[in-house]
């Protein structure tokens, strides 16, 4: 199978529409095992009462805010070297579902702080990083639709992206490289995780669902992207119903 | 089960406004995302078809 073939726009449109569905699916089914396993199996926590279930939410939303733009920076760095046209709409699309994962990150965050640190807000490292990458994503979408020529828009939020991308371990190590608030990981590679299973397990499967609704997200946004390019493009008048 | 009632539920131990306002807050993102993103492709893919249609006629 000649996987390169998917990396033009005409081809990627079809498969991408084809997989929307599947991964939309997967999130409501991971999102309901995971809520049930939220709000139900997980037991109250001894010492943050109910307040902790907004874990279940808030650490893949983290996650994924930074994952997402580790992403988008690496298809914008492989548009910005080899030209290619879907690896920048790839980036183009993930920004704002980046952007959103960030701010949910941002607010659970801060709706949690405020019952067990008494503050909604503290200029701590890892809160003060998530902040700079809410603002890394809103400058390159404003930087993108500030330029005209779609090429050059490319160019240069690709940079930005790229640069931008030191401050995701900066984000990860903050709460081990300064003394934050912020607790320090629940889930590490190195040790085993510092939770009851049941949560750690509901975590995951919220974590997964998070996952499946960012990719499904993106492939929406990228079908768009698609369309608005390649407006004009011989193939897209041949497109029926997709 | 955690809860004796739906009552006791809803109100997380006192904790309401906290967890509530943090689950409601990424369910609204979630689906005004994915209501735009719906619109957004239902107006492209329209102006494609009439851009089709012009060509063909």
């Amino acid at each position: 199978m000649n996987w390169l073939k998917y990396s033009s726009p005409q081809t990627f449109y079809p498969l991408a529409g084809k997989m929307v569905p599947w991964f939309l699916a997967s999130a409501a089914v991971l999102g309901a095992i995971g809520l049930y396993i939220a709000f139900f199996a997980a037991p109250t926590d001894f010492q943050q009462g109910e307040a902790y279930r907004i874990i279940f939410i808030h650490v893949p939303a983290a996650w994924m805010s930074m994952l997402i733009y580790m992403v988008m920076a690496f298809w914008a760095g492989i548009g910005l070297a080899f030209n290619t046209r879907l690896s920048s709409m790839m980036a183009h699309a993930l920004a704002p579902t980046g952007a959103l994962m960030t701010f949910i990150a941002l607010w659970t965050g801060s709706f949690w702080g405020r019952p067990t640190w008494g503050t909604w807000w503290v200029w701590d490292a890892r809160l003060t990083s998530e902040l700079i990458l809410f603002f890394l994503y809103l400058g390159y979408l404003s930087l993108k639709s500030a330029i005209d020529d779609p090429r050059r828009a490319d160019k240069a939020s690709a940079v930005l992206a790229l640069v931008g991308a030191i401050n995701v371990p900066i984000i990860y190590f903050s709460v081990k490289w300064w003394n934050t608030l912020h607790q320090g990981s629940s889930v590490s590679f190195s040790r085993a995780p510092s939770m009851a299973s049941i949560m750690l397990a509901g975590m995951l499967v919220m974590v997964f669902a998070f996952w499946a609704y960012c990719i499904a997200a993106a492939l929406m946004r990228v079908r768009c992207e698609i369309l608005e390019r390649e407006r004009g493009a011989a193939w897209l008048r041949n497109l029926e119903g997709n | 089960m955690q809860w004796a009632s739906a009552s006791e539920f809803f109100a997380m131990g006192g904790s309401a406004l906290y967890v509530w306002g943090a689950y409601g807050m990424t369910m609204l993102i979630v689906a005004i995302e994915l209501v735009g993103l719906r619109r957004r492709a239902r107006t492209l893919r329209e102006a494609a078809g009439r851009n089709a249609q012009a060509h063909s006629d």
